[in-house]
C-alpha cells in the first residue's frame, strides 16, 4: 500500500539514488539526467500526500511508527501534519528546480555534486517527516553535512572558509540542541514526539521549570541560527554569496521555521511565550536590518541574502505573536518564500552563467535583449515585495494583519518593510535590467531563457499566481496545522473551523 | 433583479487582453495587437452601458461573490464585487475615457517599438482599475489600489532604456508604496476593531456604534489619507507624479489624469461613513487638498514642458477634490473627478497629437503659433482649456464652483478654504491660458531643420494627427464642454442630477442646498478666471518679453517656482541619503561587517583552531565532527552546573 509508507518511500528515493548515481559514468549527463528523473520521481511521491491527506482531521497522517531500537527506545515514527506536508511537497518541487538550475552551472565534479544534492534531499524531508527526535536529529545534522560540503566545493570565491562558518555557525547550536534532547529523553524516557508532547502537557512534574527553560532555549537556540533570526545571520551572506544556487535555495528558512513551530511551539508553548516578545522585537529588526542593509548592496547575492533574512524575520514575527492568522500566514509565507526566493536565486544563477557576475553596477538595460528573463524576473520580484494576487501578499498580509492586535507598534514597523522591500527590489530590477545598456551588455549577447531555463521558471511563476487567488486551498491543511499551536482566545477561532 | 449582472467579466476580459497581448503580442502583427486590445476594452464597456441603462431596476447595493480569496484563523476575505451609485460613476468613466485613450493609443504609439507590449500593460491597468472600484472589501480594494501602482510602474518605465524613466517609474511604485503602508495599517486597525474587510460588514458595525466618534476611528481615517495622498498625488506624497509624464502620453491621459489618480478620491468617498466620524480627519483633508492645489498652481506657472504642466494641474485638480471631501462634500468631489476626467484627458491627449505635430517635443519654448498647423488639436484643446479653467458653461466651471461654494458653506469648511480655492482657480487659468497661447499663437519658434530621433521617429515637417487620434479628441470636447449640465446647482435653476444620483449612498441628510450667496460666489468665480486669461493674454500674447523680464526682477521667487520649491532635493536630503549612509556605514559597515560578522569570524576561527586541533587527534572530518558534539555537550554542561542558571527563571 503506496499510503502506508508513502513517507518512507519519499525520504529514501533521493537517498537512493544518489548511490546510483556514484555508479554513473561521469562522462555526459547521464548523471543530470538521472538526478532529473529521481528529483521528478520524489516530486511525484510527494504529490502523494496532498490528494490524501484527510482534511478537517487534526494529528499526523501517513504515519508510520515502528519500535527501532529498545534501549534507548527509539522509534521509527513517521508522520506529516498540514504544515510538514506542504514542506514536504515543496522539498520535492525545489529538488526539481534544483537540478534544472545545476544543469549548466556545474561543471566539474558532477557525481560528487548530485550525490550530495541528493543526500540533502534526503535529510530536508527527513527532518519534516520525522516524529522521533533522535531520527529528527538524524536527518537535521544529515542536512547540514552535504550542504557543507557543496559550499566548499564548488564556493565561487572563498568556498571552504565559507563552508567552515556555516557549518561552525550550525553546528555549535546543533551539539547543544542534542544535549537538550538527551536531558529530555533521560526525565521523560522517551524521543517520541507525540509522547513527548502528551508527557509534558499532562506531567508539569517531569521538569523543572528551570530545565525546561534551558532546553528550550537550546532548541530555539539551534533553530534560530538555522533560520536565521537576527543577529545569529552571520553565517547568511556570505553563504548565499558562495553556495550553488540549489544549495543557496534551501539553506535558509523552511528548517529553522518547521523546527521551531513544530518543536518550540508543540512541545514548550510556555517558554516559547516567555520569549515572545523577544523574538518579535528581533524579528521586526531583523526586517528593517536586513530590508535597510539589501538597500545598498552591490551585489545581486548578497542583495538576496539580506532580503531573506527580512522575509523571513516576517514569518518568525508571525510565529511568536500566537495569532491564528499569523501562523498560518507565516507558514504559508515559508512556502511562499521557499518558491520565490528559490527562483529569484534560479534567475540570478542563468545571469550569472551566462555574465560570469553578480555585481549589478555591470549590468544595465538587458531587458532590451532579455525580454523573458526580465520578465519573470520582474514577476518574481513583485512575488517577493508582496503584490496582490501573488503569492508573496497573502502571507505577508496575514502575518501583518494577525499579530497586529497584540502587538500594534512592533507591526506597524514591521509594515515599514513592505516600502523598503519594494525599494531594495524595484532598484535591483532597475540597475540589472533598465536604463541605458552597459558595455558589457552591448558587447556580449547571450540568447534569452533557454528551453531548460523556461521549464524551470514557468512552473513557479505560474504557482506565485496561484498561489496568489487560490490561497484556501493550501490553508485548509496548515490552518487545522497551526490551530492547536496559537492562543485560543476568542478571537482566534478558526473561519474555517465555523463553516 | 434576479439574474447576474456578471460583473466579473467587466476586469475580466480586460486581464484576458492583457494575458494574449503579453504572452504573444510580440508575434502578432500591430493590428490584431489593437484589435485585441480595443474589444477587451470595448466588451467592458459596453457591458458598464447597459447596466447602466437598467440601473434603476437593480437592487443597490448588487453583490456578486465568487469565492474566497484569503482566509486565515477568523479572518476571511472573498473575490466579492459590488455595485452601487459610486462603482457605476466610476466605471463610467473608466471603460468610457479608457476606450477613448486605447483608439487614440493606436495612432499615438503606431512607430513605436514595444506596440504590444503597451497595450498589454495598458489592459492590465484597465483590470486592475475596474477590479479597485467593483471590489466589495478592502483587501480586494487594495488588490486593484497596488495593481494601479503595477501597471503604472511598467507604463512610466515604457522607455526603459532611458535612465530618467526607469527611476521615474521606481520612484512611483515606492512613494505610492509609502501610501499603502498607510492602507495596509488601516486595513489591520480595521480587521481588529471590525472584525471584516467587507464594506458591508464594516459599515454596518460603523452604524450600530454611534459612540465612536475620534479615537481609533480617527486614526483609521488618517492612515487612510496617508494611502490617498500617495495615489492621488497630495502633499507630502505628490512627488512622483510630475515624474510620471515620462510615460508615453496616452499614458499620462488614463492613469496620470483620468482614473488612477483619483483611487484615492474614490477610496475616501467610499468610508466616508468613517470620516464623517471624525471632524479631525476631514479638517486635515480639507487642508492638505487646498494646500497641494494652491502650491501645485504656482509650480505650474513657470514649467515649461506641455506635459509638466499639466501634471502639476493635475496635483492641483487632484487637490480641489480632496479639498471637497474634506468638507465631506463628497458628491461635490465625484463630480469634479466626472469632469476633470474628460477635460484632463482632453488635455493631455491634445498635448500628445501637439507633441506629435512636433516630432516627440515637449518644451513650449520652442513650440508657439501651432493653431493655424493643427487645426483639430487646437480646437479641441481650446475646450479642455476653457473646461478647466472654470469659465462657464463649460464642465469645469460647475464642478468646481461646486467644490468652492461647499467650502464656503460647509460647517466643515471656511471663508479660508475658499479663498485658497478661489486663488487657485486665478492661478490655474493662468498657467492653463498660458500654455495656450506659448503652444498655438505667437511666431512658431520650432526649429526648422528639426531631424532628432526621438520617440517620434518620423519628422515630416509640423502635421494635424490622423482621425485616430483627433476623433477622440473630439468626443472628449464635446464632453468637456456639457459635461458640467449633469451637476449644474439647484441654486443656478439646474437639477443637480450627479448629486441626486450619489446622494443616497454619499451625502449626509443635512447636506446644505444652495440658497443666499451661491450665485454671487458663483459670479466671483467667473470673474477670476477671466482675470487669469486677461493676465495670461497680457503676459504672453501682448508682451511676450515681459515674462522674462519679471522672472529676473523676481528671480529668487522664480527659482524657488522652477525648483519646485526644492521639495525633491529637500526629500532626497532628509530622508533618503541619510537611510541610505546609515544602512552603508552604521548597518552594514559598523554592525553587520563588524560586529556580527566580527564574532561570527571569531567563533570560526576558532573552530578552525580547535577543528584542526581534533584532526590533528583523530583524523577526518566526521571524527573532528564529533569532538565537536563532545565538545558541546561539554560546555553545556559546565554551564549548566556554574550557576548562570539565576538568570533564567520561568514565571
Amino acid at each position: 500500500m503506496l499510503t502506508d509508507s508513502i513517507l518512507t518511500l519519499t525520504t529514501l528515493v533521493p537517498a537512493a539514488g544518489a548511490v546510483v548515481v556514484t555508479l554513473l559514468p561521469r562522462k555526459g549527463r547521464a548523471v543530470q539526467w538521472w538526478t532529473l528523473l529521481v528529483s521528478l520521481v520524489t516530486f511525484g511521491l510527494t504529490l502523494h500526500l496532498p490528494f490524501h491527506y484527510v482534511y478537517g482531521q487534526t494529528g499526523f497522517q501517513f504515519e508510520e511508527n515502528y519500535s527501532w531500537i529498545q534501549n534507548p527506545a527509539i522509534r521509527y515514527h513517521l508522520g506529516v501534519d498540514g504544515i510538514s506536508m506542504w514542506l514536504v511537497v515543496l522539498t520535492g518541487f525545489l529538488s526539481v528546480l534544483g537540478t534544472l538550475a545545476s544543469w549548466k552551472a556545474i561543471k566539474s565534479r558532477t557525481k560528487e555534486y548530485y550525490f550530495l544534492f541528493l543526500l540533502q534531499q534526503t535529510a530536508m524531508i527527513g527532518v519534516f517527516v520525522s516524529l522521533d527526535m533522535f531520527l529528527y536529529y538524524g536527518f537535521w545534522e544529515l542536512s547540514l553535512i552535504p550542504m557543507a560540503i557543496l559550499i566548499a566545493m564548488f564556493g565561487r570565491e572563498r568556498g571552504p572558509r565559507t563552508a567552515l562558518k556555516f557549518f561552525t555557525y550550525t553546528f555549535i547550536p546543533s551539539a547543544l540542541f542534542l544535549v537538550a534532547i538527551l536531558w529530555l529523553y533521560s526525565k521523560t524516557g522517551t524521543f517520541d514526539f507525540v509522547q513527548l508532547q502528551a508527557a509534558l502537557s499532562a506531567n508539569h512534574s517531569l521538569l523543572t521549570a528551570k530545565e525546561l527553560c534551558w532546553i528550550s532555549t537550546a532548541f530555539l537556540f539551534a533553530f534560530a541560527v538555522k533560520v536565521p533570526v537576527f543577529p545569529l545571520h552571520g553565517w547568511l551572506s556570505d553563504t548565499i554569496f558562495e553556495a550553488p544556487t540549489a544549495m543557496a535555495m534551501v539553506v535558509a528558512g523552511k528548517l529553522g521555521l518547521y523546527s521551531i513551530l513544530r518543536f518550540n511551539l508543540g512541545l514548550f508553548p510556555a517558554q516559547a511565550r516567555e520569549v515572545a516578545p523577544y523574538m518579535i522585537a528581533l524579528s521586526v529588526i531583523g526586517v528593517l536590518y536586513g530590508a535597510l542593509i539589501a538597500l545598498v548592496q552591490k551585489d545581486v547575492r548578497r542583495l538576496i541574502g539580506y532580503s531573506i533574512l527580512s522575509h523571513l524575520s516576517f514569518c518568525t514575527l508571525g510565529i511568536f505573536c500566537f495569532a491564528l492568522a499569523g501562523l498560518d500566514g507565516s507558514v504559508y509565507q515559508i512556502l511562499n518564500h521557499g518558491l520565490s526566493g528559490s527562483a529569484i536565486l534560479i534567475l540570478a544563477g542563468f545571469l550569472y552563467e551566462r555574465y560570469g557576475t553578480y555585481d549589478m553596477a555591470q549590468y544595465g538595460g538587458l531587458a532590451a535583449k532579455m525580454p523573458w528573463m526580465a520578465t519573470l524576473f520582474v514577476i518574481t520580484s513583485l512575488s517577493l515585495v508582496g503584490l496582490p494576487i501573488l503569492n508573496g501578499f497573502v502571507g505577508e498580509f496575514l502575518i501583518l494583519s494577525g499579530s497586529f492586535p497584540h502587538h500594534e507598534v512592533w507591526v506597524a514597523f514591521a509594515t515599514l518593510g513592505v516600502i523598503l522591500g519594494a525599494a531594495y527590489m524595484l532598484w535591483m530590477v532597475q540597475r540589472i535590467f533598465y536604463g541605458p545598456q552597459s558595455t558589457m551588455v552591448v558587447n556580449r549577447s547571450f540568447p534569452d531563457l533557454g528551453f531548460r531555463e523556461q521549464i524551470a521558471l514557468w512552473p513557479a511563476v505560474i504557482l506565485m499566481l496561484v498561489m496568489g487567488v487560490a490561497s484556501p486551498y493550501w490553508m485548509r491543511a496548515i490552518d487545522g496545522a497551526v490551530s492547536n499551536l496559537a492562543d485560543t482566545a476568542a478571537h482566534t477561532v478558526s473561519y474555517l473551523e465555523t463553516r | 433583479m434576479t439574474d447576474s449582472l456578471h460583473l466579473w467579466l467587466i476586469p475580466i476580459v480586460p486581464f484576458a487582453g492583457f494575458l494574449v497581448n503579453g504572452l504573444v503580442g510580440r508575434k502578432l502583427p500591430r493590428a490584431l495587437v489593437s484589435a485585441i486590445a480595443l474589444i477587451a476594452t470595448l466588451i467592458p464597456f459596453l457591458q458598464v452601458a447597459n447596466i447602466w441603462f437598467h440601473f434603476s431596476s437593480i437592487s443597490k447595493p448588487y453583490v456578486e461573490n465568487l469565492g474566497s480569496w484569503i482566509v486565515g484563523g477568523a479572518f476571511h476575505a472573498d473575490f466579492a464585487l459590488q455595485l452601487d451609485q459610486l462603482t457605476m460613476i466610476m466605471l463610467l468613466i473608466i471603460t468610457g475615457v479608457g476606450f477613448l485613450i486605447h483608439v487614440y493609443s493606436t495612432g499615438y504609439m503606431a512607430h513605436e517599438d514595444g506596440y504590444w507590449r503597451f497595450f498589454a500593460y495598458l489592459n492590465l491597468f484597465m483590470f486592475f482599475m475596474l477590479t479597485l472600484v467593483l471590489a466589495e472589501n478592502f483587501l480586494l480594494m487594495f488588490v486593484g489600489w497596488e495593481g494601479v501602482g503595477l501597471a503604472s510602474y511598467l507604463l512610466i518605465g515604457f522607455y526603459f532604456l532611458r535612465d530618467s524613466a526607469a527611476q521615474a517609474g521606481k520612484k512611483a511604485f515606492v512613494v505610492n508604496r509609502i501610501g499603502d503602508f498607510g492602507f495596509l495599517l488601516a486595513m489591520f486597525l480595521m480587521i481588529s476593531h471590525f472584525g471584516s474587510l467587507s464594506y458591508h460588514d464594516v459599515f454596518a458595525v460603523v452604524a450600530q456604534h454611534p459612540e465612536w466618534q475620534g479615537g481609533f476611528i480617527t486614526v483609521i481615517a488618517l492612515f487612510l489619507i496617508l494611502g490617498a495622498t500617495g495615489k492621488s498625488a497630495q502633499i507630502p506624497l505628490y512627488i512622483w507624479l510630475p515624474d510620471a509624464m515620462e510615460g508615453p502620453t496616452p499614458v499620462s491621459a488614463l492613469i496620470h489624469a483620468a482614473t488612477m489618480v483619483t483611487a484615492g478620491i474614490y477610496m475616501v468617498a467610499r468610508t466616508h461613513a468613517i470620516f464623517d466620524r471624525s471632524p479631525f480627519a476631514l479638517s486635515t483633508l480639507a487642508i492638505i487638498g487646498a494646500a497641494t492645489a494652491f502650491f501645485a498652481a504656482t509650480i505650474g506657472i513657470v514649467q515649461t514642458d506641455i506635459k509638466r504642466v499639466l501634471a502639476y494641474s493635475t496635483v492641483s485638480q487632484l487637490g480641489y477634490m480632496v479639498m471637497a471631501l474634506g468638507v465631506a462634500a463628497y458628491s461635490s468631489a465625484l463630480f469634479h473627478v466626472l469632469t476633470h476626467a474628460f477635460f484632463k484627458a482632453l488635455l493631455f491627449l491634445a498635448a500628445g497629437s501637439v507633441i506629435h505635430a512636433v516630432s516627440g517635443e515637449q518644451d513650449m519654448r520652442v513650440m508657439g503659433g501651432l493653431w493655424k498647423k493643427i487645426p483639430i488639436t487646437f480646437v479641441t484643446m481650446t475646450v479642455g482649456v476653457v473646461a478647466i479653467s472654470g469659465i462657464p458653461p463649460f464642465a469645469g466651471f460647475f464642478s468646481k464652483d461646486e467644490i468652492l461654494y461647499q467650502a464656503f458653506i460647509s460647517p466643515n469648511g471656511g471663508k479660508i478654504l475658499w479663498f485658497v480655492g478661489l486663488v487657485t482657480a486665478f492661478l490655474t487659468s493662468f498657467y492653463m491660458f498660458r500654455l495656450w497661447y506659448m503652444t498655438f499663437f505667437g511666431e512658431n519658434r520650432t526649429p526648422e531643420a528639426k531631424h532628432d530621433d526621438h520617440s517620434h521617429g518620423h519628422s515630416h515637417g509640423i502635421h494635424e494627427s490622423p482621425l485616430v487620434m483627433t476623433v477622440p479628441l473630439m468626443i472628449l470636447a464635446v464632453l468637456s464642454a456639457i459635461g458640467g449640465f449633469l451637476g449644474v446647482p439647484e441654486g443656478m435653476w439646474g437639477h443637480n442630477e450627479i448629486g441626486h444620483f450619489l446622494g443616497p449612498i454619499l451625502d449626509p441628510a443635512s447636506r446644505v442646498v444652495g440658497e443666499g450667496p451661491e450665485l454671487a460666489l458663483a459670479g466671483l468665480s467667473v470673474l477670476v478666471g477671466l482675470a487669469g486669461w486677461a493676465m495670461a493674454h497680457y503676459f504672453y500674447y501682448m508682451k511676450p518679453e515681459l515674462p522674462a523680464k519679471l522672472a529676473q526682477q523676481f528671480s529668487a521667487v522664480h527659482r524657488l517656482l522652477e525648483n519646485k520649491y526644492w521639495i525633491d532635493e529637500i526629500y532626497e536630503g532628509l530622508i533618503v541619503t541619510p537611510l541610505l549612509l546609515v544602512s552603508r556605514y552604521v548597518l552594514k559597515g559598523l554592525i553587520d561587517t563588524g560586529i556580527i560578522d566580527g564574532a561570527g569570524m571569531a567563533a570560526g576561527g576558532t573552530a578552525q583552531g580547535l577543528g584542526a586541533l581534533v584532526q590533528r587527534v583523530q583524523s577526518g572530518n566526521i571524527r573532528s565532527y564529533a569532538g565537536w558534539l563532545a565538545f558541546g555537550a561539554a560546555v553545556l554542561l559546565v554551564v549548566t552546573y556554574f550557576g548562570f542558571t539565576a538568570h533564567f527563571s520561568v514565571r
